[in-house]
């Protein structure tokens, strides 16, 4: 194992062993409530980043597989009996992989544009999907919304399961994200989002390595909509397909740095408690959502880039700096 | 010789403007052939019908006796017949060594393995010195300069070890120790048995480099032969030098 991956490893490790001591460690439902949220969001951006941060095709859609995972796991309560407690989470995988596997035909439509298009055409899937919520009364009961069984955690510890929920499936988006990025198919993606003319004449499947990742990306996207239902137990059209989420989900991964592996869940860990901290502040005068833009603008300003290329960029300047600070006056001297 | 690619009255109209129009010709296998022509002439669209970029709208095209029904770049690029841009493309923000080592065509099932397994990268690096890149393996491709952008996109192609390299003007932009070194890879690359067919427009080169030579104009072919011939034959002396 080379050093690079042990150093992998073990922040992989550490990050997972403080995410799980954390619920246990802090009692107040309305902060492992935020927990909750923040791992849904980083999932969300980690997801997407999977697909739009590697190939560069920036979807919008795909709140509306969020939903699906959503709508899909509330329809099942109703019309197979998954059963209460722990077990409809572990219907989740079936869930992901379903929707993703029926995702695919669109997605292959949706790939024969590029861009501004490909953003377009994904942003449609979103009310499309939304649209159907509404109409397909039978079995999401339109707008009145969808009622799941109540979950039987106890009472004082509610929240934990689902924070554990999410935070198994941030681990898992985590590790797929890293394995993808060490692999061939990692290459491929990487190779598409520089320029996919060129790899294309280069031989490479670009449509089979842009689905396998679509797939993977919306596998995730779908069971954290999962967890989210059974968490609120209840859902409608709006709530299940919200645009904003969307939007938060990409923001954030701007914020922490498209295409790198840690950078949308640390765009979720900074966006996410800095809004629901400025909610709970600020809630009753709107002046809440002045404050979320406001450190996302000073966030830009400082680090454009986000956060961590633009940390990275510092750590590497310095280094240079420091090697080459003897050499400097040499340099200068032979520059006259 | 027989021809490894057959062009075969290619026709190609973009709105009003006929780019390629009735064009025929041949790359014979083990040869360096040179698509000539002044600008405009379609060299750059025939490139782009024979490698699957564009759809021709009449003729056909056959690579290794086999026609081409519909073209596409990656099949193409799988079956042996690649290409270079005429800006050089490379992928920017990867490594030279990964720049390469994207470029080799595996089974689909090999996309789990690692992305750079340690035989690929002595091989990608065997590349990169009969290149003269060697040095720069582990920098970014962004970070190099126009004329080692070159280099690196012709090395590149090669990874996918094709039967048929075109090069759209591989010299363009180049200095004249990089046209030398390019001009040497070529000849090399040649005498074990690679073909090309380039688009360039430094004539010298041309003549010393490439048999034999079609010279395009208006999109269809002024003539075909040996570099001596072509270069005395009046009409492509008319279109070359009098508009």
């Amino acid at each position: 194992m080379s050093r690079a991956t042990a150093a992998s490893l073990v922040r992989g490790g550490a990050f997972a062993a403080a995410g799980i001591a954390f619920p246990f460690v802090v009692h107040a439902a309305w902060i492992v409530n935020i927990g909750v949220l923040t791992l849904m969001y980083a999932t969300l951006a980690t997801a997407w980043n999977l697909f739009s941060g590697y190939t560069g095709y920036i979807s919008l859609g795909q709140v509306a597989f969020f939903g699906l995972g959503a709508y899909t796991l509330g329809i099942s309560f109703e019309h197979f009996g998954i059963g209460s407690g722990y077990n409809p989470l572990f219907a989740l995988p079936v869930v992901g992989a379903g929707v993703a596997l029926a995702s695919l035909p669109v997605a292959w439509i949706a790939l024969r544009t590029r861009h501004m298009t490909f953003a377009i055409v994904t942003l449609t899937l979103l009310f499309v999907v939304q649209q159907l919520a509404f109409n397909l009364h039978s079995l999401t009961h339109g707008s009145s919304g969808l009622m799941l069984p109540t979950p039987t955690f106890d009472i004082a510890s509610y929240d934990r399961p689902f924070y554990l929920a999410m935070l198994a499936l941030l681990l898992a988006a985590l590790g797929l994200c890293w394995i993808v990025l060490r692999s061939k198919l990692g290459l491929m993606l990487l190779a598409i989002r520089e320029d996919e003319e060129k790899a294309r004449g280069l031989g490479v499947r670009v449509t089979g390595a842009k689905l396998v990742a679509w797939w993977l990306s919306i596998a995730i996207t779908a069971m954290a909509g999962g967890v989210w239902a059974y968490y609120l137990t209840f859902i409608y059209p709006e709530s299940a397909v919200d645009p904003l989420v969307m939007i938060g989900a990409v923001l954030m991964t701007f914020l922490g740095g498209r295409g790198t592996l840690w950078g949308p869940a640390i765009g979720a860990f900074v966006l996410v408690p800095a809004q629901q901290y400025l909610l709970t502040r600020l809630g009753a005068s709107e002046l809440y959502l002045v404050g979320y833009s406001a450190v996302f603008m000073v966030v830009l300003l400082v680090l454009p880039r986000g956060i961590l290329p633009s940390l990275r960029d510092a750590i590497e300047r310095t280094r240079e700096r420091r090697r080459t600070h003897g050499k400097r006056i040499t340099r200068r001297e032979a520059a006259a | 010789m027989t021809a490894l690619l057959e062009v075969e009255s290619l026709g190609k109209r973009f709105g009003g403007v006929t780019a390629v129009d009735d064009c025929s010709f041949g790359v014979p296998e083990g040869s360096v052939t040179a698509l000539v022509g002044p600008n405009g002439s379609g060299k750059t669209t025939a490139f782009n019908l024979i490698t699957g970029y564009a759809r021709p709208d009449s003729g056909s095209v056959r690579f290794a006796g086999a026609s081409i029904r519909r073209p596409d770049p990656v099949r193409l690029a799988r079956r042996g017949l690649t290409r270079t841009f005429q800006q050089a493309r490379v992928f920017a923000d990867l490594t030279l060594v990964q720049n390469l080592v994207a470029a080799l065509q595996q089974p689909w099932w090999a996309a789990v393995r690692r992305a750079v397994r340690p035989h690929e990268r002595t091989r990608t690096l065997e590349l990169l010195e009969q290149f003269g890149l060697s040095a720069l393996a582990e920098e970014r491709a962004g970070n190099l300069s126009y004329g080692q952008k070159k280099l690196l996109e012709f090395a590149t192609v090669l990874m996918g070890e094709p039967r048929l390299v075109l090069l759209d003007e591989p010299t363009a932009g180049v200095n004249p120790v990089l046209v030398e070194q390019i001009e040497e890879r070529i000849r090399d690359l040649n005498s074990r048995g690679l073909t090309f067919l380039v688009v360039e427009h430094n004539m010298n080169l041309v003549m010393r480099l490439c048999d034999p030579v079609v010279v395009l104009d208006h999109g269809t072919k002024l003539a075909e032969g040996r570099p001596d011939d072509v270069r005395n034959d009046p009409r492509v002396l008319d279109a070359y030098l009098g508009g």
